[in-house]
């Protein structure tokens, strides 16, 4: 089964059908575009508006990198800051957690009205982003084997010494792992961002487009925003897995699993 | 500073007068739970020897080793080092698992105690290909732990603890983990080592055969509070190869041995 063709000739073959499932509904009943296009006409849109749509997920995807950037870089520094004292670690934890569990949807009108539009976006896709970089970076740096700990004790290693050469590679899997899920979080923070604005008649992004066509009642072009997303989605989290394949693939059980 | 070693009354005329490297003096451990490991704890290591330090789970010997080796303080009486203070810092310690990096290949491994002394990669080259050709591992030294079994991911750790040549090798029941086969072979490779090398190794086990096999004396420690019960001597010079493992003296000692924990545990 590992090796068979069927295991990516099986999962293609639902999908195909799905579409050609979708496809005899609409011709069978003949529905018009509005209530629900077909699968040819949402392509034939995508083709047609296909400079407003790439646009559009360039725009998108810009932003979802560039939260997740931040995400990382404010995640992993808070991380080694509460790695170090405790005390700020109890200190601020709570307010991360607030952040995390207050839903991003019910922040971004009052990001809007205080930033601009990018950035209310931006600091909205930073938000979800943010805690699974910062627990599983934190949890990583925390799991160091206490035998090796003693070792490093022994030889006199420095503090520094223990960060770069113990502590960091311990977290390494960790903060992979919270950097999967934060991509796929960045993602959504950004498209929520962007429907907040898009609500408020601004915005350039998918999720815009989608907010746009609904009003317009351009069904078509939904779905193809839609699809796009689809596909920012998968092409984000297929780049982060191959960054933490090429990390962890010489020592790591979960890259030896799909390696 | 051989000569003029004042040594405590002992039973053991057999064993060779050798100076003490690190003196224990009613030492006691009692940790935050108020569980006292050791209490009055009385003992020596010796330059060059074989000490074993056997006994029933939770009698304290990994303690005393952790005393030993500085990474605990002791709660109460004083752990004295003869002779350099630099030698407190030429320690080997092996943990029961291997405790190895992951993500450092076996050379890698080997290679961490000189390179947090700040030893780089190609000066400490041929004392690594050393430590691992003692262990027999020369032909892995790119290979990653996973990809070893678990004998040889111990001989890695060896390996680890031989490279900075300490003068005292601390192990914490190291074989424990290993089926027989596996652990036969690795106490006759770190006899070898132990010969190669002439350092002092202080070797804690719970078995009565490996320590007889591997020792030129066994401290017996008993529990609640763990201290030492008895002291048995074996001849240094006695070869310790397959045929001694089956000798009658072997068997002999064995039987002495098992005997003075068996009164170590009855007197708990």
């Amino acid at each position: 089964m590992e090796t068979s063709p069927l295991r990516w000739l099986l999962p293609v073959a639902v999908m195909a059908a799905l579409v050609i499932g979708w496809e005899a509904i609409v011709d069978l009943n003949d529905l018009p575009p509005y209530i629900l296009p077909s699968p040819a006409q949402v392509v034939e849109t995508l083709i047609a508006d296909h400079a407003v749509l790439l646009q559009s997920m360039l725009v998108t995807l810009r932003t979802t990198a560039l939260a997740l950037t931040f995400a990382v870089a404010g995640g992993v520094a808070l991380a080694l800051i509460f790695a170090s004292a405790r005390i700020v670690e109890f200190s601020l934890f709570p307010i991360a957690v607030i952040l995390q569990v207050t839903p991003v949807i019910a922040i971004a009108p009052l990001m809007l009205i205080y930033l601009s539009t990018d950035t209310a976006v931006l600091v909205c896709a930073w938000i979800v982003a943010f805690f699974p970089v910062l627990a599983n970076t934190t949890l990583g740096l925390n799991s160091v084997d206490p035998n090796l700990r003693d070792l490093f004790r022994l030889a006199g290693a420095s503090r520094w010494q223990t960060l770069v050469q113990l502590r960091l590679p311990t977290a390494l899997p960790y903060f992979l792992g919270g950097l999967r899920i934060a991509g796929g979080l960045a993602l959504i923070g950004a498209v929520v961002g962007e429907i907040a604005a898009g609500s408020a008649g601004q915005g350039s992004g998918l999720a815009f487009r989608i907010v746009e066509s609904a009003y317009r009642l351009n069904i078509p072009r939904m779905f193809a925003a839609l699809l796009l997303i689809s596909l920012a989605g998968i092409l984000i989290y297929a780049v982060l897995s191959l960054i933490s394949w090429l990390a962890l693939r010489r020592w790591h059980e979960s890259a030896l699993a799909n390696g | 500073m051989n000569a003029a070693i004042q040594k405590p009354a002992t039973r053991e005329p057999a064993a060779r007068m050798s100076a003490p490297l690190v003196s224990l003096d009613g030492v006691g451990k009692r940790f935050a739970n108020t569980v006292t490991a050791l209490e009055g704890l009385d003992m020596q290591v010796r330059q060059g020897e074989f000490l074993s330090l056997l006994g029933p789970s939770g009698c304290g010997k990994s303690t005393a080793l952790r005393l030993i080796a500085g990474l605990s303080e002791p709660s109460a009486g004083t752990i004295e080092w003869n002779g350099e203070q630099a030698a407190r810092r030429s320690i080997g310690f092996v943990f029961q698992e291997p405790t190895l990096m992951p993500w450092a290949s076996v050379f890698g491994n080997v290679h961490l105690p000189l390179k947090l002394a700040g030893v780089g990669r190609r000066q400490a080259e041929p004392a690594i290909a050393e430590a691992l050709e003692m262990v027999g591992l020369s032909s892995f030294r790119d290979a990653y732990p996973r990809e070893l079994s678990g004998g040889m991911k111990m001989r890695v750790s060896i390996a680890r603890a031989l490279v900075t040549r300490p003068r005292l090798l601390l192990m914490d029941e190291p074989f424990a983990a290993l089926d027989e086969i596996t652990r036969f072979k690795l106490n006759n490779d770190l006899l070898e080592v132990w010969r190669r090398l002439g350092c002092t190794i202080v070797f804690v086990t719970h078995s009565v055969f490996e320590s007889v096999f591997l020792s030129t004396r066994i401290l017996v420690f008993r529990a609640r509070p763990g201290r030492v019960s008895a002291e048995l001597s074996i001849d240094p010079d006695q070869p310790r190869d397959e045929a001694y493992r089956t000798s009658p003296e072997y068997v002999g000692l064995c039987r002495e041995t098992s005997l003075a924990l068996a009164r170590a545990m009855d007197a708990q």
